[in-house]
């Protein structure tokens, strides 16, 4: 049995928007970074879906999928660094405590 | 595979080259030679300029993923340039007791950014531009947060890279419907795919909000302000000018090569991102009492009237988009030395009041200052007059009047804020003013720069013409 294209186009979309929706909504740091991640695993389904149904000839899509995961992996460390340099400033990763630079 | 082909990219090469030498220079040296580290770099990226101006050839490699030729060469040579202002601003900063340690690191984080912008301007291939943006945007988190102990650093830090993820993210998301309705992620590939259909038009919106956050337009702003006040100065100057020009730069290209049949659709996207960036970023920039906040909403603005350039997608378009972000790099990094050297002095954020009669103690300096901004607002004899000319002219011959005619009425309020500091720092009285000081050698040779930059770029003819006789659009 093939599962249809647009099925899975449609678990990407939700994915892709439950990341967009916790990253306005989430008020922790390391929420927020677990939104943005959900955000690109959603955009490499949305390769991989497309590179098997439209191009199944070619590896494009697959391989993009490949670099986003590493790309993910790689901002996922930088931000997690600076989220303990956060911490250890100011001894809380919530983001209503980061308004020094308002004032 | 044909090896050898790797050394046609010659600023590429160039610039791993003083990469790989500042990287063992900063493993292996020790004690007083620690002290030759910054001159060594200042030199290798003088070089380092030099060589990237001297290619001039027109060569496409990896079966067309990556393409040059003299237009991205100059660009990639102007980016190396305003690389090599920001390491003379560093110097002081280098050198203070919390960064002497970790100097190198510094040098190494500024140049992986460069090569990823190298590589966002020659990429003819999607994974390739996704890989540059992504380059040019880590490191730039990493040195955002370059200040360890201070908690403004950090906090820039973490808004800068959430955003910038957030921002991958909706670009990537954008890319992956373009590969969906075209089947290829290849530039030359894809225009023949473009129609303007419903879904890639939702592609072409996400894209661009992806780059519009880099460039910092103005619904996707809103990171710009707080991340340039925390971060390092030097910092600062890099992520508004640099990281921004190439931005721009990309945009354009990916514009006029993959996004060519829907131009209509984009003129409408870019028309609407252009007035709210310029009216909303001037109204805001008034209110600013610290000046690299200021500063932020000013260039936020700035890149609005760059945006006027892009919006044509002619060839005198990139003209004038190059020449406004040459203009704009010298005017902005003076406008930052200047403001780095009074924090040294202060020991503290500046703020408008602390510029209160600076022209008493500090006249060189004020002078300087008031020379970049004149530029910045564009009053006639400096170089910023002359680029926002031309910018209002490839706008102006695009049709697009009226646009034209509300920047304008921008560049008049803009005129007010920048005169604000203007006036403070000759007409208000001020009991303790900032005492005397000499500017760090670094920073003065910077600064020399850039005020030649400024009073030469709009009297020479020829910058001009040698931009136009190299450019290319649709």
């Amino acid at each position: 049995m093939i599962i249809p294209a647009e099925y899975l186009l449609i678990l990407s979309a939700v994915l892709f928007f439950i990341g967009v929706f916790g990253f306005f909504t989430r008020r922790n740091l390391v929420s927020l970074l677990i939104s943005t991640e959900l955000m690109l695993n959603a955009v490499d389904i949305n390769f991989a879906v497309f590179n098997a149904y439209c191009q199944p000839q070619h590896l494009e899509g697959y391989i993009f999928s490949l670099f986003g995961i590493g790309v993910a992996a790689a901002e996922t460390a930088v931000a997690i660094a600076i989220i303990i340099n956060v911490y250890r400033n100011i001894h809380s990763i919530h983001i209503k405590k980061l308004k020094n630079l308002k004032h | 595979m044909n090896y050898i082909q790797f050394f046609d990219m010659r600023p590429e090469v160039a610039l791993l080259a003083v990469y790989l030498i500042l990287f063992m220079y900063d493993l292996v040296s020790a004690g007083r030679y620690r002290r030759l580290f910054h001159p060594l770099a200042c030199m290798l990226a003088t070089a380092m300029v030099a060589v990237t101006l001297s290619d001039r050839s027109t060569f496409t490699l990896f079966g067309g993923m990556y393409e040059s030729n003299a237009m991205i060469v100059f660009m990639k040579a102007v980016l190396a340039f305003g690389s090599l202002l920001a390491i003379l601003q560093a110097h002081k900063w280098l050198r203070s007791e919390h960064t002497f340690y970790k100097q190198g690191e510094f040098y190494i984080l500024l140049l992986s950014t460069l090569v990823g912008m190298y590589f966002m301007l020659s990429a003819r291939h999607f994974l390739l531009l996704f890989i540059g943006i992504e380059l040019a945007s880590l490191p730039l988190a990493c040195l955002v947060a370059f200040d360890k102990y201070r908690h403004n650093s950090a906090e820039a830090g973490i808004k800068y890279i959430l955003t910038s993820m957030f921002s991958s993210a909706m670009m990537l998301y954008g890319i992956s419907f373009l590969y969906g309705t075209t089947g290829s992620l290849y530039f030359t590939d894809m225009v023949q795919h473009i129609t303007g259909a419903p879904m890639q038009i939702f592609a072409f919106v996400m894209f661009f909000a992806g780059l519009g956050f880099k460039i910092s337009l103005v619904p996707f702003h809103l990171w710009t302000a707080d991340s340039y006040q925390g971060a390092p100065t030097t910092v600062t100057a890099y992520l508004s000018v640099i990281s921004k020009g190439a931005a721009v730069f990309t945009l354009f290209i990916v514009l006029i090569k993959v996004f060519a049949p829907m131009i209509e659709e984009w003129q409408t996207v870019i028309y609407i991102t252009i007035v709210a960036s310029i009216t909303i970023a001037n109204l805001m920039a008034i209110k600013q009492h610290f000046l690299k906040r200021f500063m932020a909403f000013s260039s936020i603005s700035q890149a609005g009237y760059i945006m006027l350039a892009v919006i044509g997608g002619q060839a005198d378009g990139m003209t004038a988009m190059v020449f406004y972000l040459v203009v704009y790099m010298v005017a902005n990094m003076a406008v930052f030395a200047v403001i780095e050297s009074i924090e040294w002095k202060i020991r503290g954020a500046v703020r408008r009041e602390t510029c209160n009669g600076l022209y008493r103690t500090n006249p060189k300096l004020t002078l300087v200052m008031t020379l970049a901004l004149f530029s910045l607002a564009g009053i006639p004899p400096f170089a910023g007059f002359f680029s926002k000319f031309f910018v209002f002219m490839s706008a102006f011959s695009a049709g697009f009047c009226v646009l034209v005619f509300i920047a304008l009425i921008n560049t008049v309020i803009s005129l007010y804020y920048y005169l604000l500091i203007v006036k403070a720092m000759y007409m208000m009285p001020n009991e303790e003013p900032v005492p005397a000081f000499k500017c760090d050698p670094y920073i003065r040779i910077e600064l020399i720069l850039c005020v030649a930059g400024i009073i030469l770029l709009g009297v020479c003819s020829f910058v001009y013409s040698g931009i136009d006789s190299i450019s290319f659009g649709m």
